[in-house]
């Protein structure tokens, strides 16, 4: 079988697949594996491009579907700091201390505090999808803009969810999140993607990279073979990990699927995209712990639309220290926006320039407020936006969290479609982020199995 | 398999997904996830795992019935 896309998704769908004795092939377009788990080097510095951070279950994840090593590479972040107008509150971003901090700074009452955490403990992504975020922070917290910053800021910079989605997207990934805090993989994206693949070839799976797969070829409404650099393989089964709509509608073509499946997907909605900032800092020289993860805000209240507007007003920081890759001294900021594509298509060379610019320039500016001498220890700086992210994975859009809710029945009904094809990916907020790609990547490897048990 | 016989199978399963928990006060009849601590995912790994070891599919429509140790072995009687 053919795994397309090497995200978190696909690399532990093919893995889990291979290690049952499969004969899996992964295919990526790009010259890493990874997707949007990934880094690159620029003039001495490393960037992460996602590394910081996951819940707790991703040890869990990696433990069962990887290899120890990777498990026990998995560490926690511990400073993570809210600043904006309503408050400044450093936290470890648990159930514990987010209850301390509900109750003590918040004056909310214990009983509610517990029954919200119960209530969110309590949910499944088969449940309730009729309630949304904003009922359900209202019969909580009714009026108060403080809390529903405090709960949902981090996860609308985690997934880019707004507070329109169903309640359970927002449920599952906060108690994901507050089970035990944030997590990160000590050596980076570089060390992790290179013991996934040196696990993969243990378990016997072929890796193409620089490979495009082109187009999925079908026979009696099955899959029966990929095109991969024009060049046709053949496969009882493919698995996309490639961005939802571009899966359906070019790797596959509404021509290949029956009506009723291909016009309900076309109504699909993408997630928004981002626009990141990564700063390099001067070898040798060092910055003081600010903290980890920074989420900077300068808007009055929580607002999911106005953290997409250009120029931004609200701005994650996650500050790479040396403990990152222990053994290389060096240190590295990365600023992660929310964006809209249409704000950064169709501009010319010069305006795209001058507006990565003035991005890079605003960032630093509210770096200065913590590191007032940043500007002389920077000595690399560039900006990413959603054009960038639609280059390097092909996402439609950029889209950077893959998909709206309703895009994970599309992703789950995918293979009664179309025998043998199935998608795995950022689907639905849940099933996105580095932990809910990589649980996916299980649940789909697990239906492959099925179907070829069967086939 | 008998009941008790289900029961050690299941109980074996959620033993490989939560190594770090203590199985000696789980009470039967109690909500499975509120007293192992189990998340969305490792309740997935349960359903996954009987279908792999056990041969049994659980349909989306029945995961409630896995809620408790006594509703799960009262779904899967004859199931295994």
């Amino acid at each position: 079988m053919i795994v397309v896309g090497s995200g978190l998704g696909g690399l532990t769908c093919a893995n889990r697949l291979a290690k049952f004795g499969r004969k899996v092939l992964l295919v990526e377009q790009h010259f890493e594996l990874g997707g949007l788990a990934a880094y690159f080097r620029r003039k001495g510095h490393i960037f992460d491009v996602s590394l910081h951070g996951f819940p707790y279950g991703m040890v869990k994840t990696c433990r069962k579907y990887w290899t120890k090593e990777i498990a026990d590479a998995i560490v926690q972040i511990k400073r993570i700091i809210f600043d904006n107008p309503q408050f400044k509150i450093e936290t470890t971003f648990d159930t514990e201390d987010f209850t301390r901090k509900l109750i003590k700074d918040f004056g909310v009452a214990r009983e509610t505090t517990e029954e919200f955490f119960r209530f969110c403990a309590g949910m499944n992504f088969y449940d309730d999808q009729t309630t949304t975020t904003r009922e359900m922070f209202e019969r909580f917290f009714p009026g108060r803009s403080d809390v529903v910053r405090f709960l949902m800021e981090p996860i609308t910079y985690a997934n880019g969810s707004t507070l329109d989605e169903p309640a359970i997207t927002y449920g599952i990934v906060f108690s994901n999140f507050m089970s035990k805090g944030v997590f990160t993989v000590e050596g980076g994206t570089d060390w992790l993607i290179d013991k996934m693949r040196e696990e993969l070839e243990r378990n016997g799976c072929d890796i193409m990279v620089r490979a495009t797969a082109e187009k999925i070829l079908c026979e009696n409404g099955r899959v029966a073979a990929v095109r991969i650099n024009g060049k046709a393989v053949q496969t009882k089964s493919v698995v996309s990990n490639g961005n939802l709509p571009r899966t359906v509608f070019e790797l596959i073509g509404a021509e290949n699927l029956p009506a009723d499946f291909a016009q309900p997907s076309a109504q699909v909605r993408l997630s928004t995209s981002n626009c990141q900032v990564f700063l390099g800092i001067r070898e040798g020289e060092t910055i003081p712990d600010i903290g980890d993860l920074i989420f900077h805000s300068t808007a009055p209240e929580f607002a999911p639309d106005l953290y997409m507007g250009k120029p931004p007003v609200s701005r994650s920081f996650s500050i790479y220290y040396p403990k990152t890759r222990p053994g290389v001294d060096r240190y590295a900021i990365v600023s992660s926006l929310g964006a809209r594509y249409e704000d950064w298509d169709g501009l010319s060379p010069e305006e795209y320039k001058r507006d990565k610019q003035m991005l890079i320039d605003n960032t630093l500016d509210v770096l200065e407020s913590y590191l007032p001498d940043i500007r002389s220890k920077v000595d690399y700086a560039e900006a990413a936006t959603p054009k960038t992210f639609e280059r390097y994975t092909g996402h439609q859009r950029g889209a950077t969290f893959g998909t709206k809710f309703e895009g994970l029945k599309m992703s789950e009904n995918l293979p009664k479609a179309l025998g043998g094809m199935f998608h795995t990916g950022s689907a639905a907020i849940i099933m996105s982020g580095w932990l809910g790609a990589a649980n996916y990547g299980v649940i789909v490897g697990n239906n492959v199995e099925q179907y070829l048990d069967k086939a | 398999m008998d009941r008790e016989e289900i029961r050690e199978a299941v109980l074996a399963i959620i033993a490989d997904i939560a190594p770090d928990e203590d199985f000696d006060s789980l009470k039967d009849d109690e909500p499975l996830r509120d007293q192992l601590g189990l998340d969305s995912m490792d309740f997935l790994d349960i359903v996954m795992e009987l279908r792999k070891q056990h041969k049994v599919e659980v349909p989306e429509d029945d995961y409630k019935e896995l809620i408790s140790l006594t509703s799960t072995v009262n779904y899967l009687e004859g199931k295994m």
